[in-house]
């Protein structure tokens, strides 16, 4: 245990001190004006077993009869208690294989905890996959109303929205069209439509963001804006601060199956990424570290800010990217250096860029002492088109960028918005004119 | 977590210093289940997945339905030119080819339906994994598509039997009793063999050697009399047995024996009753102990 990671090790205290408890959701939703308590969890555990080797058949039960006790325990979630209010838009985060997917997936009736309850108010709906069981040999129409009645419609009901969830995914001319005959961009609009109209009283929703290209983002992002606008109770899995701090009422972080903290989501959103890439905090996490470079330096931080220096998760199209970093060196490093590579999400490189790090103590070239901290900033202008970016944040020595000290992959994400896209991956300043008639041939 | 907690809603007052009407009442959640707590849901999602399965089997085919009678068709040509001109079975029968056709036809539905709900599970993964499916509806969906089917055959199996000359005796109001009960077997057989798929892959196998042995210890193409004396008894194990003798009586052939005489007294009805009961009972047991973890399982 890392002296940085203390803080995210202990476990959650709902001590009166706190104030960051669960408590807090009947507060919350009393001052926003909904109805109490939507979703109350109380001691949630779920343990999978991991056979070695899958029995599937008779015989390999019947040679080794005890094979079900061997395999490995994997305990996914580890106790988890939490209150979300109603009309509360409630973020669940935590990196691959926290266990926050388990943990919807119990709230949604897909998992049975072993220990623990949980009670609803109302009709709840999982989107944990845009468009689950959808049959590509029917027309929407069909697939529509059988969604409508999974999220627990009636099939009147189901039917009468159908024409709501055709207009809203504006495929009017396509209902009748098999599905199977749907491009993949129609195939998510009808799903997230039917998502939409099925109007639950509380969505479950797991990271459906991941999908679809940067017209389809922005949708997701205007109807999430909806959804908070309209007080729906909403509950979000996703690994995307900026979705967190942009769209949540409060956040839960977890971490191997612990809540770490809940509460306000840009605290959470802190504390996530100081979990992912600031602190050692465990010993697997700490090999890996030292797989890329040995961890002589690690980035404490790493932000992007507006032209007033604040904070920013998203940046207009054309206003220059500011990148902030702050770098903390463990041992002596000789000849720093620091660099950064933009990737959209086709993991296409769009831009990278370096520089070596200017050593107060010594000239250019000197030896970063350990434990001396470096704050960095980058300006680049933007010609990027509307979509989502990573950066991944590269610290060098020897005055190579290819002696990696330390490597962030896609440690920071943001998304460039903006209304004119150019079907390219830039979108350049252009000036066209046109003439016709008399004058083009003088 | 008992069934009847998921039903009974837990009072909005329990919450301290939350007083609003308006919201809904928290409930406790269950968890997976065979049922769900909506039964509203589970049988609109049950009639909604039935007709779209038979709707997917015949859309767009150039003869659509009527392919689903040409299996059942071919059969009844094949057995009735095999057992009438070549070994003689049905010499001594009356009304031979009619009680054939019929047998064919709610044969096919057993055979069908269950063997089409073993793999029902497995292919809708989907669903079972990604949302909140009441489970049981996947197999008797299948079951219920079955029946559809069998309806729909049935008219043609009508006029054959009129168009024959069988005169309608008020027996056939008996009908929906016959066909409850076969589809009452047939659904829990069904449930029962999807949920062992999921863990054992062997049960398709088995179950397709199962299903053709059936057909020929069941009287389908032969009347039960013919068989010789000391094998009726084994055969009368067999709870499909009682059910075709039964139907074989009230419908086609008043003369012929009910169940009871064919089977020498009531007595001998008794282990294919319990069976059937038996059936059922482990067909249950097993769902509810299997479907909890079924998410987890595929």
């Amino acid at each position: 245990m890392g002296p940085q990671g203390n803080e995210e090790l202990a476990p959650p205290t709902h001590g009166p001190g706190e104030g960051n408890g669960y408590r807090e959701a009947g507060a919350l939703a009393q001052s926003r004006g909904g109805g109490g308590i939507a979703i109350e969890a109380r001691g949630l555990e779920k343990t999978f077993r991991i056979p070695m080797q899958r029995v599937t058949t008779f015989k390999e039960r019947a040679v080794r009869p005890f094979s079900s006790s061997e395999g490995r325990v994997l305990q996914a979630v580890r106790g988890i208690s939490f209150d979300v209010g109603q009309g509360e838009f409630f973020g669940i985060v935590g990196r691959n294989g926290s266990g926050k997917s388990t943990l919807l997936k119990i709230l949604a009736s897909i998992y049975r905890a072993d220990a623990g309850k949980v009670r609803m108010a109302g009709r709840v709906a999982p989107f944990i996959e845009l468009g689950v069981g959808f049959n590509l040999e029917f027309p929407a129409r069909e697939n529509v109303v059988l969604n409508g009645v999974m999220m627990g419609l009636t099939q009147k009901e189901a039917r009468r929205r159908l024409d709501a969830v055709i207009d809203f995914a504006e495929l009017d001319e396509f209902v009748d069209l098999k599905l199977k005959n749907y491009s993949s961009g129609m195939m998510v609009r009808l799903a997230f439509s039917a998502m939409i109209q099925a109007d639950a009283d509380i969505m479950l929703i797991d990271e459906v963001l991941a999908v679809g290209d940067a017209s389809f983002q922005q949708k997701c992002l205007d109807v999430f804006h909806e959804l908070r606008d309209s007080h729906k109770t909403v509950v979000l899995v996703t690994h995307d601060m900026t979705t967190v701090e942009e769209f949540c009422d409060r956040a839960m972080l977890i971490h191997d199956g612990e809540m770490r903290h809940i509460g306000d989501p840009e605290e959470v959103a802190r504390r996530y990424f100081r979990l992912n890439f600031g602190g050692i905090t465990d010993d697997k996490q700490r090999l890996d570290m030292e797989k890329v470079g040995g961890g002589a330096a690690r980035f404490t931080d790493i932000w992007l800010t507006d032209g007033a220096g604040e904070r920013v998760k998203t940046v207009e199209q054309r206003q220059p990217i500011r990148i902030r970093a702050t770098i903390e060196a463990a041992e002596d490093i000789q000849s720093p250096g620091v660099g950064f590579v933009l990737t959209n999400v086709d993991d296409v490189v769009m831009h990278g860029f370096g520089s070596p790090i200017n050593v107060i103590s010594a000239e250019v070239g000197g030896i970063l002492e350990a434990g001396e901290r470096v704050s960095v900033s980058a300006t680049i202008e933007n010609p990027l088109a509307p979509g989502r970016y990573y950066l991944t944040c590269i610290v060098g020595r020897n005055g190579s960028m290819a002696d990696v000290v330390q490597r962030l992959p896609k440690a920071l994400d943001f998304v460039v918005y903006g209304h004119s896209p150019s079907g390219g991956v830039v979108s350049l300043e252009t000036s066209i004119e046109t003439v016709s008639g008399e004058e083009a041939e003088s | 977590m008992s069934a009847a907690s998921e039903t009974a809603p837990s009072a909005t007052g329990a919450q301290p210093g939350v007083t609003d009407a308006q919201s809904p009442p928290l409930r406790e959640i269950s968890g997976p289940s065979a049922i769900g707590s909506d039964r509203q849901r589970f049988l609109d999602l049950l009639y909604l997945v039935a007709i779209n399965d038979f709707r997917k089997t015949y859309f767009g085919t150039a003869l659509g339905y009527l392919w689903s009678l040409v299996r059942p068709l071919v059969l009844f040509a094949v057995l009735l030119f095999v057992f009438t001109q070549i070994v003689r079975i049905g010499a001594g029968v009356s009304n031979y080819s009619v009680l054939l056709l019929f047998n064919i036809v709610i044969f096919g539905f057993f055979q069908e339906s269950t063997s089409a709900a073993v793999y029902s599970i497995v292919a809708q993964e989907g669903v079972v994994r990604k949302t909140h499916f009441p489970r049981l509806v996947i197999p008797l969906a299948t079951v219920l598509t079955g029946l559809i089917n069998l309806g729909l055959n049935l008219i043609v199996v009508l006029i054959y039997i009129l168009a024959f000359g069988v005169d309608p005796v008020w027996t056939w109001l008996l009908f929906p009793v016959l066909i409850g009960t076969l589809t009452v077997f047939t659904a829990a057989l069904s449930s029962l063999l999807s949920a062992l798929y999921v863990r054992f892959r062997d049960v398709a196998i088995i179950w397709s050697v199962a299903a053709l042995v059936l057909f020929y210890a069941t009287p389908v193409f032969y009347p039960f009399e013919a068989a010789p004396e000391n094998f009726r008894k084994i055969l009368m194990i067999n709870p499909l047995t009682p059910f075709f003798v039964t139907a074989r009586a009230w419908i086609i052939d008043p003369s012929a024996p009910t169940a009871a005489q064919a089977a020498g007294g009531y007595i001998y009805l008794l282990p294919a009753l319990l069976i059937f009961l038996g059936t059922c009972a482990l067909s249950v047991w097993v769902f509810r102990r299997e479907m909890p973890t079924l998410a987890e399982e595929l």
